[in-house]
């Protein structure tokens, strides 16, 4: 435990170092493609020193100066599972955005979707010293948090207070210098397979970058994709990437749940290159072209060329109705769909005020996907794409990158964390140096 | 037809190039070879010519000789020094003083030095050079005035009104219009003298010289042997005082030998050794008189 808190700490220290350079890159590690951002951070300081959520919720005070995407190379599921495979591909889409950006990026926060995400909500609650909470009140409720067992080889990726409550007040946001007795906290905390982290720290240390910042691409992608009163309100945003889908659900501006299916586009190609016996790659074009989920009686008419050099005639020129196409296509979609409904039922979705689902990533461009998404996940369904940021190429602002322009937000603005807040004097090992420092800190 | 398998191309860059890429993109690397070193290789290609002694020696030689060509045009060089403002004799010293082998060009002269040199004459109290146009080395000089002859251990000399040596002299009647001091230190205080030399007009005709005394103060010597002794401070005043009770009573021209003002509180006066019995037989005489 200590040692993740270390960890993340030295992350948010090179966060740090990254702004004052100026200079940072985010990663997004996809199953299909590995997209990197370069930004550059302006001097502008936030009105009166204190970093808040201003007119543009912070995106103002960044650009992209270079961007590259790079088709992904030994990544399945959203895991690295060929290190040297993913090393070269985050090699190539760093190197291509640096040469755009025309300086040299030694920072990175990264991304991925995969790991098997599990969310766990905590809460702790702690009696006040004096009647005003304090910033080290906080960092005592936040310790006071009852750890779960996450199980062995498990790290946690994100551990995020989402609400306060002093005494019979719940709901705040920020209970410093409020009055009360006794103060309460609930934190959720994401937990993710400890040698998805380990193996995507040693690709980014093997590019001779320094890791900056984690996140998990679920959370990115709502925090891009979702607008400010769903996140308010209560949505689920689910990123349907290549190898994984992502879902996360925001409510109060805070992510209280996140979860990854398993699947993704790439098993929709997979089904057609077997169903047709074609190469992945002409699957890849065919879906992507004229794939869809919802079947018309034109479809029946519209003949699709298969294509192919085989050398065999009747093999090459085989053609097939979009209807087939369709055919393949749904029960995998339906399948992950219903996958998520799963997903979203065991984390209460139901009871939300507003069930807004938003589908992003480049998965959810399939034609038709909005009918079927409302029929399985509920009525009120809808397409997300990110946010648009200063700078940002036309070809990185489709749904496929709401997960880097999220990355982008949360390298600019990111969320308190359990981690952001010194840990109190008495969780410390006894006859520590630190602790001794700690209580004469706190005392005079 | 025959479907060639090629290798799928690997777009990712090399670990070499991408660190390449990297150091590349570097300010202060990127600096330091797009200036740093053409810097460095537009400074070797001299520096490694000039390592060599025999050609570092050649260029100085190159150098040197056409130096050597602009300063020896004509519109360079001197041909004559007029000397201005000195007496013959003086100007014979300075031209023996700076040997100057005309034509000279103007580069080799150093004013600087030869108005030093004119200056250290004894006779020169300012020296002015210049090289007029028409190669004409210009020299104006200004001699000092004699004031005073100055007999010294040395024998005598004339001193100018500052106490500056400007000659020596053969005999005292050669400057027999400039008032004659002596004693030790007395070239230092030429100044005073002076002053009291102007304050004894009155007597002037009467006036032997100035003898300094224990180099702090004067006494004027008058002829018939007289002494009149000035104090150190405000001498001039003290022999105004003599010579003014000399025009109300006569007193240097009676039998006295000295006028003793060393102390301004109490002038003494003593008379000459002769004066002194006369002084007392008149004194006897004038008593018996009265008495007997």
């Amino acid at each position: 435990m200590t040692d993740l808190y270390q960890a993340q700490r030295a992350m948010r220290r090179m966060r740090k170092q990254a702004m004052d350079r100026g200079v940072i890159a985010i990663l997004d590690v996809g199953s299909s493609k590995i997209a990197c951002l370069v930004l550059r951070f302006d001097g502008i300081r936030p009105v009166g020193g204190v970093e808040q959520i201003g007119a543009l919720a912070g995106q103002s005070r960044f650009r992209v100066i270079g961007a590259a995407t790079t088709r992904s190379r030994g990544v399945r599921f959203g895991e690295i599972h060929g290190m040297h495979e993913a090393e070269r591909a985050i090699r190539t889409a760093v190197q291509a955005a640096q040469k755009m950006a025309q300086v040299r990026v030694d920072h990175v926060i990264a991304s991925f979707s995969g790991a098997e995400p599990r969310s766990y909500g905590l809460d702790g609650q702690v009696e006040l010293a004096d009647s005003m909470a304090t910033e080290a009140d906080i960092a005592r409720v936040l310790s006071a948090c009852e750890m779960p067992d996450i199980g062995p080889g498990r790290e946690v990726l994100h551990a995020q207070p989402v609400n306060f409550a002093l005494d019979h007040r719940s709901g705040l946001v920020d209970p410093r210098g409020q009055t009360g007795n006794r103060l309460a906290c609930d934190m959720h905390l994401l937990s993710v397979d400890a040698g998805a982290i380990q193996n995507l720290v040693q690709c980014v240390k093997r590019c001779d970058l320094e890791l900056a910042g984690l996140a998990s691409s679920a959370y990115a992608a709502g925090l891009s994709a979702l607008v400010e009163d769903e996140q308010e309100l209560g949505a689920a945003c689910i990123d349907m990437g290549g190898g994984a889908t992502g879902l996360s659900i925001f409510i109060k501006k805070h992510m209280i749940y996140a979860d990854s299916v398993r699947m993704g586009g790439e098993h929709v190609t997979s089904d057609i290159s077997k169903g047709l016996h074609v190469p992945i790659s002409t699957a890849e074009r065919i879906k992507t072209l004229h794939g869809g989920v919802v079947a018309t009686g034109v479809d029946d008419r519209e003949m699709i060329d298969l294509g192919g050099d085989s050398g065999d005639y009747e093999r090459d020129t085989r053609r097939i109705s979009r209807t087939e196409l369709i055919g393949i296509m749904r029960p995998r979609v339906e399948e992950i769909l219903e996958e998520v409904r799963t997903r979203l039922d065991v984390a209460g979705f139901d009871h939300l005020p507003s069930r807004q689902i938003v589908l992003t990533g480049a998965g959810s461009q399939i034609p038709g996907l909005d009918g079927l998404a409302a029929r399985i996940l509920g009525q009120q369904v809808r397409f997300g794409r990110p946010l648009r940021i200063q700078g940002l190429p036309q070809s990185a602002t489709g749904p496929g990158f709401a997960a880097s322009v999220g990355l982008c937000l949360f390298a600019a603005h990111p969320q308190d964390e359990w981690w952001d807040f010194d840990i109190p004097a008495e969780r410390y090992p006894a006859r520590s140096l630190k602790r001794a420092v700690r209580w004469f800190k706190e005392n005079w | 037809m025959c479907a060639v398998i090629l290798p799928p191309r690997d777009p990712a860059p090399s670990r070499l190039t991408y660190r390449m890429q990297r150091l590349w993109l570097t300010p202060l690397f990127r600096l330091a070879v797009l200036r740093g070193l053409p810097l460095a290789a537009v400074l070797a290609i001299p520096a490694l010519w000039f390592s060599d002694a025999d050609r570092r020696a050649e260029v100085a030689g190159q150098i040197a000789d056409i130096r050597r060509q602009v300063e020896t045009r004509p519109e360079f060089m001197v041909k004559l020094m007029a000397i201005e403002g000195a007496t013959d004799l003086v100007a014979e010293d300075i031209r023996e003083v700076l040997p100057l082998d005309f034509p000279v060009s103007s580069f080799d002269l150093d004013l600087q030095q030869m108005r030093r040199t004119a200056e250290a004459l004894d006779a020169v109290e300012a020296a002015e050079l210049r090289v007029r146009p028409g190669g004409v080395l210009e020299l104006k000089v200004v001699e000092r005035v004699p004031a005073v002859v100055w007999r010294g251990a040395a024998g005598l000399e004339l001193l100018d009104a500052q106490g500056n040596r400007v000659a020596p002299i053969e005999t005292r009647s050669l400057r027999a219009d400039l008032p004659l001091i002596a004693g030790e230190g007395a070239q230092r205080a030429v100044p005073e003298a002076l002053a009291l030399v102007a304050a004894a007009a009155p007597i002037e005709e009467r006036l032997r010289g100035l003898v300094r005394v224990g180099e702090r103060r004067w006494d004027v010597v008058l002829d018939r042997n007289q002494r009149i002794l000035l104090p150190g401070q405000d001498a001039v005043a003290a022999l105004e005082r003599v010579i003014a009770l000399d025009g109300v009573t006569d007193m240097l021209g009676r039998d006295i030998a000295v006028v003793d003002l060393r102390n301004p509180g109490r002038p003494t006066v003593r008379l000459a050794p002769d004066a002194v019995e006369e002084f007392r037989k008149i004194r006897r005489s004038g008593a018996g008189a009265t008495n007997g």
